[in-house]
């Protein structure tokens, strides 16, 4: 946690109220999110529960397992999520436009561009929590291997229909919500926490219903006393009053309810399965109320100017996992090959970076953090002086002068950045710090004038303008860049085989252990 | 990089995206359900008379427990701690669970008095008012038995056959008829650790593999004793042993989730610390060079299935850490020296086992130690509730996260904190030092944060005036 964080929910603590962290909301925001809240049954890997899941806050669709150690129910549970999600995800599969791109034609290895398809907008999950997200993932493995009977008509135990397309979406999702600033998958205390500091530790805001408790307490009630009443309150019977966020369940509800229940089930009495299908519910309508709260409280939030870029690239993510479904790709293996890997890593690292700039650039706040860490700063412009490069031909490099309150970490001629009201960035570097003068500082532009040999109108700051110069790149490059596939090196699984070579390694079988 | 970017950051094949849900997972439900020794506890319970009192049924006869304290340091003063815990109340003794949380915090002094004399905290934290959500489903309970029963099975040929493929390759396998499954039952947890001892010596001497289900060790934890059960020892024919920690989280595609193993190598730390004394005895004794080996095996549930699947852990980290923090742990006779002489946190329970103390009174008794409450302890110590209240009481930063401190200096209390952060001289309290660097920092994010949120930029004036450089 940084400074600014920490003083952040220091305040909330005394004010017995979350504090913003933000000025905009930094994640896209779906018109119709898909929120899906699971559980699971202690103990069992893959064994679910049962899940309130739609895009309705008012109907949500309930779906329970009675006896979670019944192959059939499980099954049948898995099929039915199937047919609330799989419509959902689907729907935005044939709404497209059309995007240039640059490939190689493989013919004559120049770039050239081609019109592609992308859709015009992406599904969007919500879960409660950062269990929840991985239970997603859980489950999309669970799933993604099975065979239907019409694959495999043979084996034991075929799973229904869409199972396996199902465990493959789930899987896409739950491998795009690891890539920093993506919105296909969300979790409810991420999106609240990365707006709002409470006054309670990182670990306590993982309960979804104390950290809404710090956020938007009800009335009569400081955040805290909210807070500690959602986390433990419990009724005479023992129950929590606001059952945890799942996926797991509290153990006093195992042991008191749901056995009882489940045995009565077991047993065949009349009326238990509906009995069970209301403790589900019991469980989860609070939860469920409790995502659609936060995403209410996060829409009332204006938007960050940057997001909808973000976003872009999760319709790209949609769309090219929507291709390789049409195109009959096989699951995802279990385990990334190296390269895939250390694609994936990188592709992560650059997000995280542009996540970082595109933050700071959008909210003043975020920019405060980074202004306080010495990685931007802001001021007042003292001076202009004009100044040309020199060269064959001279181009004009105006000195700026400024006054400072910020302590950036320059070097001399360190790179910096500066973005300008059309949206685009003007580089520049810094000089010198004036002399006998604290805070004052002269940079010079390098860049963003135009091609003229007098800057174009607006492009260099006057006197008295308040500008901001940061020292990180707005529009961050990953690293290097990977090599060819031939020259892949046998760390990493050396070159690919050419199509007359046998495979390095057979996908993944289904196995015997691997029932569900 | 601040925590929560590094949360966020990706490191390698998803090492950061854990962290988040293990927070999640013990904020939610305050016990892990993953550890099937905590599964078997009741079961375990039937034959044995050290368990938690709060196990033996309310309102049990008081057993005198001189057994327990054969061995125990002579220094200890045992009168004391009895009077701490009451009259007649049975010693909660320590599991290896405990250990390893209490090896995290060996700055908490409450703790670790309050462990070593054997004071069933939960039932403390009860008559306080600030009851812990501690607790284990039964389905996780049933499932964990079912496990390791399974694993165990047949006198442990799937388990050995996992334990020398994973451990021991190249090596002749071991036949399950020759695996001696030496018969470890005694009476009182001493008894069971000599028991233990004994067959390890034997089957160390005896030069073949063995499979010890279930063994009782001793360590001594801030000068008193404390009892651990592993849930297997294996004896290699060249006069290693391994600790065997069978677990009920599923490995999947060959990983299973990072918090949960490492909460499974450090209570299997506690384990290999218990096994060195023995193994020295045991070396003196056959002259065998015995070797705790600081690999343990862990045992889990392949993919979806209750299939055992294995995976060597790797311990020698943990090992350290246990061995420095048990070591720092203040001595309890110590702590217990430094309280009020009619100190006690007696509940005076009656009969049917409600406590009759009055929760001031108690809470005053619970007051005289000092605790070093972080947010962590939430996971880990039935008292956290209580603690947590108390240290928001005080205003104090900890409450907000260990890390918090290291950036605030010397300011302790968010008071303090809020003072410093306010504008030069309108504190009134002129105990913020302005040359204090955290001070100066605290000052300029202050300024920095409310010139963000009032969504204004920096004042010419202000600039001038807080050249604090």
């Amino acid at each position: 946690m940084s400074l600014i964080e920490t003083l952040a929910r220091i305040e909330a603590a005394a004010a017995g109220r979350a504090r913003p962290r933000c000025t905009v909301r930094h994640r896209h925001l779906s018109e119709r999110p898909l929120v899906f809240v699971p559980l699971t049954t202690a103990g069992e890997a893959g064994a679910p529960l049962g899940a309130l899941v739609g895009t309705d806050r008012e109907k949500p669709a309930l779906l329970a397992v009675p006896q979670p150690r019944d192959r059939d129910l499980r099954f049948a549970f898995l099929a039915e999520l199937a047919e609330t999600v799989l419509p959902y995800v689907d729907g935005f599969a044939d709404a497209i436009e059309w995007e240039e791109r640059k490939e190689t034609d493989p013919e004559t290895g120049k770039k050239v561009p081609v019109q592609v398809e992308l859709c015009a907008d992406a599904p969007q999950l919500i879960v409660p929590s950062a269990a929840g997200i991985e239970y997603v993932r859980l489950l999309g493995r669970s799933m993604r291997f099975r065979r239907t009977a019409e694959q495999e008509p043979e084996a034991p135990f075929p799973a229904p229909p869409h199972v396996p397309l199902l465990g493959r979406w789930l899987t896409h999702f739950g491998e795009r919500a690891r890539v920093p600033g993506a919105g296909l998958l969300l979790s409810m205390t991420g999106l609240l926490t990365r707006h709002w500091a409470s006054g309670q530790s990182v670990l306590e805001d993982q309960h979804l219903g104390a950290l809404l408790a710090w956020i938007d307490p009800p009335p009569g009630l400081s955040g805290r006393e909210a807070a500690e009443r959602a986390e433990s309150a419990r009724d005479a019977a023992g129950q929590l009053l606001c059952p945890p966020a799942g996926p797991a369940t509290d153990p006093a509800f195992d042991n008191r309810l749901l056995a009882p229940a489940m045995a009565r089930y077991d047993a065949g009495l009349p009326g238990a399965e509906d009995e069970l299908r209301t403790l589900v519910e019991g469980q989860l309508r609070p939860t469920w109320d409790a995502v659609w709260q936060g995403i209410d409280l996060l829409r009332a939030l204006p938007v960050g100017a940057r997001v909808a870029d973000r976003w872009k690239r999760d319709r790209w993510s949609y769309t090219a996992h929507r291709d390789r479904v049409r195109a009959g790709e096989p699951p995802q293996p279990k385990q990334d090959d190296a390269v895939t890997a250390a694609q994936k890593l990188s592709a992560r690292e650059s997000a995280q970076a542009q996540l970082d700039a595109q933050e700071a650039l959008d909210d003043p706040l975020v920019m405060a953090g980074r202004r306080l860490a010495g990685e931007a700063f802001q001021g007042t412009v003292t001076d202009v002086e004009m100044a040309m490069s020199e060269g064959r031909r001279p181009m004009p490099r105006p000195l700026v002068t400024l006054r400072t309150a910020d302590h950036p970490h320059l070097a001399e001629g360190a790179k910096l950045y500066r973005p300008l009201a059309d949206g685009r960035t003007q580089p520049g570097e810094f000089v010198a710090h004036a002399a006998e003068e604290p805070g004052v500082l002269v940079v010079r532009l390098t860049g963003g004038m135009g091609r003229g040999k007098t800057p174009e109108p607006g492009s260099v700051p006057e006197p008295a303008d308040v500008v901001c110069w940061t020292l990180f790149e707005h529009a961050p490059r990953g690293g290097p860049e990977l090599p060819d596939p031939e020259d892949i090196p046998w760390t990493h699984g050396g070159p690919p085989p050419a199509p007359g070579d046998p495979p390095h390694a057979a996908p993944d079988p289904v196995t015997a252990e691997d029932f569900l | 990089m601040s925590y929560e970017r590094a949360l966020r950051k990706p490191h390698g094949n998803g090492s950061a995206a854990p962290k988040p849900d293990r927070r999640q997972r013990r904020i939610r439900d305050w016990a892990p359900r993953m550890s099937v020794p905590d599964a078997r506890l009741p079961q375990v319970n039937v034959s044995r008379d050290s368990r938690p009192a709060s196990a033996a049924p309310p309102g049990a006869p008081p057993m005198p427990t001189p057994s327990l304290r054969v061995g125990a340091p002579p220094s200890v003063s045992w009168g004391r701690l009895t009077e701490l815990r009451g009259p007649g109340v049975r010693p909660r003794s320590l599991d290896a669970r405990a250990l390893a949380a209490l090896a995290a915090n060996p700055g908490c002094r409450r703790r670790a008095l309050l462990d070593g004399a054997g004071i069933d905290k939960g039932a403390l934290a009860q008559a306080l008012g600030s009851p812990a959500a501690y607790g284990q489903s039964q389905f996780a309970i049933v499932r964990g038995n079912a496990f390791e029963a399974r694993v165990k099975g047949d006198g442990g040929t799937e388990l050995l056959r996992l334990l020398h493929e994973r451990l021991a390759p190249g090596t002749p396998p071991p036949e399950p008829e020759t695996v001696a499954t030496p018969d470890l039952s005694a009476a009182g947890p001493e008894g069971r650790a000599a028991r233990t001892a004994l067959a390890l010596r034997e089957a160390t001497a005896a030069g073949g593999w063995a499979l010890l289900d279930h063994p009782m060790l001793a360590v001594e934890v801030a000068g008193s004793p404390a009892y651990v059960e592993p849930d297997a020892v294996v004896v290699h024919p060249d006069g290693s042993w391994t600790v065997v920690e069978i677990k009920s989280f599923p490995m999947i595609d060959g990983s299973a989730d990072a918090a949960k193993v490492g909460a499974a190598a450090r209570q299997a730390a506690v384990y290999v610390l218990a096994l060195e004394p023995v193994a020295g005895h045991v070396g003196a004794h056959t002259g065998r060079a015995v070797q705790v080996r600081d690999r343990v095996l862990l045992v889990c549930p392949k993919d979806f299935s209750n299939l055992p699947t294995a995976a060597a852990v790797d311990v020698r980290k943990q090992l350290a850490t246990t061995r420095r923090q048990l070591a720092r742990l203040t001595r309890v006779e110590e702590i217990a020296a430094t309280l009020p002489a009619e100190t006690t946190f007696d509940l005076r329970l009656t009969d049917d086992g409600t406590a009759t103390r009055p929760p001031e009174e108690l809470a005053k008794a619970v007051e005289t130690v000092d605790a070093a409450y972080a947010p962590e302890c939430l996971a880990a110590c039935e008292l956290a509730f209580h603690c947590r209240k108390r240290s928001r009481q005080d205003g104090a930063v900890e409450a907000l996260g260990r890390g918090v401190r290291g950036e605030l200096g010397g300011l302790g209390t968010i008071e303090e904190v809020l003072a410093a952060a306010g504008p030069e001289g309108a504190s009134g309290l002129g105990a913020a030092d302005p040359d204090d660097p955290a001070v100066v920092a605290l000052r300029r994010a202050a300024a920095l944060r409310a010139e963000a949120l009032a969504g204004t930029a920096v004042p010419p004036q202000r600039t001038k005036e807080a050249g604090c450089r």
